[in-house]
């Protein structure tokens, strides 16, 4: 379904990838995995059309999506939840919701999209008229994604969905997107929680300084003990 | 000094000076870009309106629309042809970009037009006062306040209850998060560019109704005052915009009531220390920008 061939790219004269090469199954719960800096998230900018690539081919469904803008990528069928959420402060929740329906016209079906998000998503029901930038952080997070199912992606892109929760709702956001995958959607997920992440991917790619290292099942990984070692002992670092 | 007429002429000044401060505040929110082109904006409805009223039957009605009109296509052009491709480029490189479009549109007045003033014929209504409580109230004003609502009124439903408004202030919010959900940049910063150019173009009706001239340099003084009220009022909020467009009015209306006559000439000036007095103590603005950088981790 995705397929990023050889991808390089640069914030100015800064190189953040240098040929990186993963796909994404219909279907499939993927991670990307690194410690920071390691250029997951440009690696989502890069798909998502935020930061055109310089060299290199990415393709969705058998069609080239580089040098499309991010709302042409969006509308087919690319959906981006970015680290830090970003949801719409100043917005409502149902005004936040309704611009994440932007690209599906239906209003039969945003009504349905609507209901099958307060199941996932009870709390937002309680706070629809509450402008975004009054919800916690936790509820922020399930905006964001909320905001971008709306779309019915094809493919959902998290960005560190768990940074910055507590625990517990570190455990609800690993179990929706648990759910969500259940569900058929399509995940490219971006994380440094390895050990939940590990626990209900498909496949890992394991990044550093833009590079792919190592790539394969939860179960394959985990024989590379010392691998894990450092991102757990990353892990630590930064939850203290 | 202090009675009805004066309040009712503070009201339609204030009223003049949101709309004005709105049309600005409104690219500035998406662009971040103070458009300096936005006083021609204003003198090509005038023109539009020397034209059309000097030179054509046309009803004054009419004619009125068309001069919005004409503005507002002015800034879906200046934006299509001169900041479209400059956008991707740099802040700095729209900022100049928006110099040159005024110095342009002015220069193209002063060829075409003539450099000097031309008077514009108005209705009967714009010199006209009706008396309200014992005093005499132009009904120049009246208008201005009522076009005024209906225009705050309009905009609010836009940007409230239709797809493209909430568009637009995401867009504020965040643009290229807008963007990621499929709303193209286009559609937004066009729609920015027009919902501009109308307000300039109804404010030009109401500011030339007052001299009844028009002449290539008249955009500056409401180009600065549209700037100095949304400094006043917050750059990051459409209500800063008008409630720095009412504190503007109120301002420079009590100075001119309340200043000796020998310090009337120097009002501009306390009108600004007032102004440099208001950003000492609030920066932003006296309305900031929302909940943008007040987000709960």
């Amino acid at each position: 379904m995705l397929e990023l061939n050889d991808i390089h790219a640069r914030y100015g004269a800064i190189t953040a990838l240098r040929g990186v090469s993963i796909t994404v199954s219909q279907g499939e719960l993927v991670a990307l995995l690194g410690v920071n800096g390691a250029g997951k998230s440009t690696t989502l900018a890069c798909i998502a059309g935020v930061l055109p690539p310089w060299q290199g081919s990415i393709l969705f469904e058998s069609g080239s999506i580089v040098g499309k803008s991010p709302e042409q990528i969006a509308r087919l069928g690319i959906s981006l939840v970015p680290e830090g959420r970003d949801i719409f402060p100043s917005l409502t929740v149902e005004e936040n919701l309704r611009l994440g329906a932007y690209t599906r016209s239906e209003k039969t079906e945003y009504q349905r999209n609507l209901d099958e998000i307060f199941d996932l998503f009870p709390v937002l029901k309680e706070r629809l008229q509450q402008s975004g930038g009054t919800l916690s952080g936790g509820e922020q997070q399930q905006l964001a994604i909320a905001r971008a199912l709306m779309s019915r992606p094809r493919l959902l892109m998290l960005d560190e969905p768990s940074l910055g929760l507590a625990p517990a709702l570190v455990d609800q956001i690993f179990e929706l997107i648990a759910r969500l995958h259940q569900r058929g959607v399509t995940i490219l997920l971006v994380e440094q929680n390895v050990h939940r992440t590990l626990e209900i991917v498909d496949r890992v790619y394991l990044m550093n300084t833009g590079l792919i290292e190592s790539q394969g099942t939860p179960q394959q990984l985990r024989t590379y003990a010392d691998i894990e070692g450092i991102y757990m002992g990353v892990r630590r670092q930064g939850n203290t | 000094m202090i009675n009805l007429e004066f309040i009712i002429n503070m009201i339609s000044l204030g009223s003049l000076y949101a709309m004005l401060a709105l049309g600005l505040v409104i690219i500035y929110g998406i662009l971040r870009l103070v458009n300096f082109a936005y006083g021609e904006l204003i003198m090509i409805g005038g023109y539009t309106m020397f034209l059309l009223a000097g030179f054509t039957p046309l009803p004054w009605l009419v004619v009125a629309v068309l001069a919005v009109l004409a503005a507002m296509f002015t800034s879906l052009f200046t934006e299509l042809v001169a900041f479209r491709p400059v956008r991707e480029k740099s802040l700095t490189a729209m900022l100049i970009t928006s110099f040159a479009v005024s110095t342009l549109l002015q220069n193209a007045a002063l060829l075409i037009i003539s450099p000097r003033a031309r008077a514009v014929t108005l209705p009967q209504i714009f010199q006209t006062s009706v008396m309200i409580a014992g005093t005499s109230v132009p009904w120049r004003n009246i208008l201005t306040i009522f076009t005024s609502l209906v225009m705050l009124a309009l905009l609010t439903l836009l940007l409230r209850r239709t797809v493209l408004g909430i568009a637009l202030r995401a867009a504020a919010d965040n643009f290229t998060m807008t963007r990621m959900l499929g709303v193209p940049a286009n559609t937004v910063i066009s729609a920015a560019f027009a919902i501009s150019g109308i307000m300039a173009g109804i404010v030009s009706i109401f500011w030339i109704g007052r001299s009844a001239t028009v002449t290539p340099t008249i955009g500056a003084p409401p180009l600065l005052v549209a700037f100095v009220a949304t400094v006043i009022g917050g750059m990051r909020s459409l209500t800063g915009a008008v409630v720095g467009g009412f504190v503007y009015a109120t301002i420079i209306s009590l100075l001119g009531v309340l200043l000796p006559p020998d310090l009337l000439e120097f009002r501009e000036a306390f009108m600004f220390a007032f102004v440099i007095i208001i950003l000492l103590f609030r920066p932003q603005g006296l309305i900031s920008g929302k909940t943008s950088e007040e987000r709960v981790g």
